[in-house]
């Protein structure tokens, strides 16, 4: 197996516990926003989105990847704006 | 800057997002850092854009350019637009987009590993002594193109089933199921898996970049036939599910591209939203599977409306109701989803604060999975300022049900069904349920008797210390606040 591939599992394996390890006890008040701020960074797919357009096949690619760059952009900006509207009514009163 | 220094920057660059990222996660995990958190998170992902725009060589920066335009535009008009009762639909609908470009990234990406594979490519780019691709090869590019195009478009066309669902569109609204709709999923999905196969066994191949297509096809197809026998109460286990597999589709992209930061940050969210699935899971004790495959519905052995309800239901009016609260020294409202429904959260605060400046003390029982979506009801009480600390848990106010004067159940149904706890029977029996049949006197409101999403009739109606007030629940409470200041 390409060594590079093993490197990607096990950087892979090692985030999925350390996912797990960080979520302990929610309260449930930030059950939404919670959900709402990870899923804006699922967004990072936006990273991939910005090189996705090649040079040997411009006109597909360019589709694919304006498409793509628009779609985790809402994704991103949305998912973070939407997160701090939460937040900051909870905060008001502390 | 040689290419192999600015590769070296960007990586490092992209371990500073990877921890930022945990510490947001973290920091959202804790009402005092959760906006710190947010906004730590934020800075990460604006870190890791800029890095790659600047330290890479982007294809066509103007499109690009174009649709992190377009993006921000729509992003922040929905974000900042959206009403606090339309939110579940809101994460819905950004969970959905953000599977679409991990679909969309992979199969560029197979396109260009399709022309980087032809061997007049590879020998130009030696002689030129540059890198000649980003992505990855072989079949670790296959695999990962696969999983991408099938966990991607199932997470956006689910999102896009789930966001249609919450919104009530006429044609969601119930629960569809075909005929044999669990081996309809099942033949769907192994379809996927052998045109999956077939990808990843022929990998940088022209066929294979037309391959993704159909595979993409059968996998859309999947996410509606996933979502759509699934009811509006179950709802939240269905969005903290897609939100795991945006994430997951995310990392999958990330093998494909050979992108450390995107495997890392989505599989974070591919365990944490496996974590709140299961928080929401055991606050119905169902299972996943249960939720997923499993339908609710009256048993043989449950009663019938009739007979639960026959001539003992007690119908009341905003006036006894007042007077009931006249002498009540504590009160807990029990909000559901009705109260989202008719947007009766503002007339809520109304009644909470006439109450409290009489001396009652109020609080809020906030059952886990009221409403369409985890913390749900938290997220409307607080938009009208009904102050954190008011709001309970289960756990904590379930004791003290016994001490309560007068329980008012708002659009809340099943999470109140006495038969959880009594009638093993029950389809629902053993779910954790909000004692509030335990408390002097049950005020519920409440359009009809009709059943709630459970299907199942509910004896709290009937009991001796219940009255039902029938009525919309925003102008059941607005007259509720009137005549309360009238006594």
């Amino acid at each position: 197996m390409d060594p590079n591939l093993i490197m990607l599992l096990t950087i892979f394996a090692l985030a999925v516990f350390v996912g797990f390890e960080i979520i302990t006890k929610v309260p449930p008040t930030l059950h939404t926003p919670l959900m709402s701020g990870s899923n804006a960074i699922s967004g990072i797919t936006l990273v991939g989105a910005v090189l996705s357009m090649n040079q040997s096949h411009p006109v597909i690619t360019g589709i694919l990847a304006f498409l793509a760059v628009a779609l985790a952009t809402i994704n991103v900006v949305g998912g973070y704006l939407v997160t701090h509207r939460m937040l900051s009514m909870f905060k008001r009163k502390g | 800057m040689s290419l192999a220094y600015r590769e070296a920057l960007l990586n490092l660059i992209y371990l500073a997002v990877s921890i930022l990222f945990i510490f947001g996660i973290k920091g959202l995990t804790h009402p005092r850092t959760a906006v710190r958190g947010n906004l730590i998170s934020a800075v990460a992902m604006l870190l890791a854009v800029l890095g790659t725009l600047v330290l890479k060589q982007v294809v066509g920066l103007w499109v690009i350019l174009a649709g992190l335009v377009v993006g921000s535009a729509v992003g922040a008009y929905l974000a900042l637009t959206v009403q606090m009762t339309a939110m579940p639909q809101l994460v819905a609908l950004f969970n959905g987009f953000g599977g679409g470009a991990s679909v969309l990234v992979a199969w560029a990406a197979l396109i260009e590993a399709v022309k980087s594979a032809a061997p007049d490519v590879l020998s130009a780019a030696a002689d030129a002594g540059v890198a000649t691709t980003s992505v990855a090869g072989g079949y670790q590019m296959g695999v990962a193109t696969a999983a991408s195009g099938l966990i991607g478009a199932v997470t956006f066309w689910g999102s896009l089933v789930a966001y249609a669902k919450l919104e009530e569109l006429e044609q969601f609204k119930k629960p569809v199921s075909l005929p044999y709709h669990q081996w309809i999923n099942a033949g769907l999905f192994v379809l996927t898996l052998l045109l999956g196969a077939w990808i990843s066994a022929n990998p940088a191949s022209t066929a294979s970049a037309w391959m993704y297509l159909p595979l993409v096809l059968v996998a859309s197809v999947l996410g509606v036939t996933l979502v759509i026998p699934i009811g509006g109460a179950d709802m939240p286990v269905v969005i903290a599910l897609l939100n795991s597999y945006s994430g997951l589709a995310a990392a999958a992209t990330g093998f494909v591209i050979n992108n450390n930061v995107l495997i890392i940050s989505g599989s974070l969210v591919g365990a944490s939203g496996i974590i709140l699935t299961q928080i929401m899971c055991k606050a119905m004790n169902r299972s996943l599977t249960h939720v997923l495959f499993g339908k609710l519905g009256p048993t043989g052995n449950t009663a019938t409306a009739d007979e639960v309800y026959g001539g003992k239901v007690k119908a009341t009016t905003a006036e006894e109701v007042a007077m009931l609260l006249e002498g009540a020294r504590r009160v807990v409202i029990v909000p559901g989803y009705g109260m989202a429904v008719s947007q009766a959260q503002a007339a809520v605060r109304d009644l909470y604060n006439v109450l409290e400046s009489r001396g009652t003390q109020v609080e809020f029982a906030i059952h886990p999975v009221a409403g369409r979506m985890p913390g749900h009801m938290n997220v409307l009480l607080a938009e009208v300022n009904i102050p954190y600390e008011k709001l309970q848990e289960m756990d904590a106010i379930n004791p003290t049900f016994e001490q309560t004067d007068v329980a008012i159940v708002l659009g809340a149904n099943d999470v109140v069904n006495p038969d959880a706890r009594t009638n093993p029977q029950s389809p629902i029996a053993g779910m954790p349920i909000l004692d509030v049949d335990k408390a002097r006197t049950v005020v519920v409101v409440k359009r009809s008797l009709s059943p709630g999403f459970a299907g199942i009739p509910n004896p709290l109606f009937a009991m001796d210390n219940t009255l039902m007030y029938f009525a919309d629940g925003k102008q059941a409470i607005l007259d509720l606040v009137s005549a309360v200041k009238q006594l």
